[in-house]
């Protein structure tokens, strides 16, 4: 029997899908029963959310007040502490995922499988390397826990529809004070988070300015959808780093992802692949994203876009 | 602060296009150009712009690899690093092993600060640091983008996917570095001369009494699965009625 130790990802208030599509990924392995852990200062109904997912056989609470924050160093010991009863432990490939999960993995002494893509069998997964032009198939020693983050553009959100038990559990770990929480500042918008929108608009150095990035934002909201760009546009200060899209931003699998002025770097390909639909609007019928385009339009973005934008009417 | 350690990986060329070998045994690197991986450059530019405010910080550059890393240690001297460590090493060893052989010399060094990069572009593993960390039983500050130090803490802001976050954390402390925390610097000719005069100690895995193990067996290498080329429209319109044909928008 393989029991699998889900760490949840929540802000207080809801479960991030992230959570659901490590669900997914842990029903792959044979003989699998799956548990999430919740850390926080009351999980209460953030732990309802999670029990609702299906395939999940129960939800473990861990409340006290310094898991207010999702601190690694004052997380990965409780962790740890829970992992004992579980042979795989599984955290998202977010950024709370990502910082938790190798301090954890150290801690029991064992190496990470990052990013997994597919379940082989119980301890053997692919993964991407070199910012996914290569997948290596790899196997862990089944004698020892498996650490993993999920790379969670590879799966879909398991269904709702569990009806999992929920247990509240105090452990006893003594937790470090050298790290404290200070604030947080998001750049939060009414737009779809990007990380789980259905559908992404995203845009390139091409755009030439972040006022031009407007003309974006407005055609996002049209279609309901979260705004990305790509590297270029990020460190020319056009967009904000939380909305880049790629190897060294965020991995994302939309069901319409639609670059405009994006010329397609292998670096920003890594972070699109896995989208059902790419549209590619470009000036220049060489660039790169034409090739994987499901769609591609040659033309002047500052024209295309608010002709797109008025055919979706109001 | 008097002394930071800065963690380097000898890395594929950025600009390099990796491809598969056919038989699935690995990724052709033969006569492939290498490289300082790009966030360990980042974290090494952190490092010296420390030195440059506060003044009288040594900075050492530590890695470990082939002889040939030698090559990307000098490069991090020419930068303006004080001293380089190298731990020769003819296998790859994984992150945890890194992190081990990485407390060793922090155990040796007894750095206030150990900056890394928050990923190296070969394996994309993003663990080192954060494993780094929990062994040495110190405070993480993952994905920096701006790193204050004042008097026995640091105060980081971090990127993470919701915006950015703060947090501050007692030194010494481990920080891996995003992005946009700042631009390394050019070496330039007179430099890289200095650099040559600069102590370059080599040490093994063995000395530091580190044994590397495999945890993860690599049983074959393939390369990704091609999307296929779509179709090109001619303009707005056909691209609207082929989207909303497919119930895409």
């Amino acid at each position: 029997m393989n029991k699998v130790l889900i760490i949840g990802e929540h802000d207080g208030k809801s479960v991030n899908p992230a959570t659901a599509k490590c669900v997914t990924c842990a029903t792959a392995i044979p003989d699998v029963e799956i548990t999430i852990a919740l850390f926080g200062a009351d999980t209460a109904g953030v732990a309802a959310q999670a029990a609702a997912i299906a395939g999940v056989k129960a939800v473990v609470r861990v409340d006290r007040p310094e898991n207010e924050h999702p601190l690694a160093a004052i997380f990965a010991p409780q962790v740890v502490a829970l992992a004992a009863d579980y042979t795989h432990v599984f955290g998202p490939s977010t950024s709370f995922g990502k910082d938790l999960m190798p301090r954890v993995a150290a801690l029991l002494g064992v190496s990470q499988v990052s990013d997994l893509m597919a379940v082989e069998s119980a301890y053997k997964f692919r993964r991407p390397i070199y910012a996914g032009n290569a997948i290596i198939t790899v196997e862990a020693d089944a004698a020892r826990k498996l650490v993993a983050t999920v790379r969670v553009a590879s799966f879909e959100a398991a269904p709702a529809g569990g009806t999992a038990a929920v247990e509240s559990k105090s452990l006893s770990v003594a937790l470090p004070a050298h790290t404290r929480y200070v604030g947080a500042k998001s750049g939060s918008t009414d737009r779809p988070d990007l990380q789980t929108a259905a559908r992404v608009v995203s845009g390139g150095r091409a755009l030439a300015s972040a006022d031009n990035f407007k003309i974006l934002y407005s055609l996002a909201d049209k279609l309901g959808a979260a705004v990305g760009a790509s590297r270029a546009a990020v460190d020319a200060g056009y967009a904000p780093n939380e909305m880049q899209v790629g190897q060294t931003g965020k991995i994302i699998s939309p069901e319409i992802y639609i670059a405009i002025g994006i010329s397609g770097a292998i670096q920003h390909l890594t972070g699109i692949k896995d989208a059902r639909t790419i549209v590619a609007i470009n000036k220049d019928g060489e660039a790169p994203i034409f090739e994987v385009a499901d769609y591609g339009l040659v033309g002047d973005l500052f024209q295309v876009v608010p002709e797109l934008e008025k055919l979706l009417g109001t | 602060m008097q002394k930071i350690m800065v963690c380097i990986k000898r890395v594929v060329d950025y600009n390099v296009r990796i491809r598969v070998k056919p038989d699935g045994s690995g990724v052709m690197l033969d006569g492939v150009k290498m490289s300082v991986n790009p966030f360990d450059e980042i974290a090494l530019e952190e490092a010296l712009r420390i030195k440059e405010r506060v003044g009288n910080v040594e900075v050492v550059a530590v890695s470990i690899g082939v002889a040939d890393t030698q090559q990307q240690l000098r490069t991090a001297l020419a930068m303006g690093a004080d001293r380089a460590i190298l731990v020769q090493s003819d296998v790859a060893v994984e992150p945890l092993t890194a992190a081990q052989t990485f407390l060793a010399l922090a155990k040796k060094e007894n750095p206030d600060l150990i900056f890394l990069g928050k990923q190296a572009i070969d394996d994309d593993a993003n663990q080192t640091g954060q494993m780094l960390a929990a062994i040495w039983e110190r405070p993480q500050a993952t994905y920096a983008s701006k790193v204050e130090i004042g008097g026995e803490k640091a105060t980081v802001t971090r990127e993470i996917d919701a915006g950015l976050e703060t947090i501050e954390v007692d030194l010494p402390a481990v920080v891996t570095v995003d992005l946009r925390l700042n631009e390394p610097r050019y070496v330039k000719l007179p430099d890289i001369m200095k650099a040559k005069k600069k102590p370059l100690d080599v040490t093994s895995l063995d000395a530091l009494g580190i044994r590397a193990e495999v945890f993860l067996k690599t049983l074959k290498t393939e390369p990704p699965a091609q999307r296929q080329k779509g179709v090109m429209v001619k303009d707005v319109a056909e691209l609207f009625g082929a989207l909303k044909k497919k119930g895409l928008i």
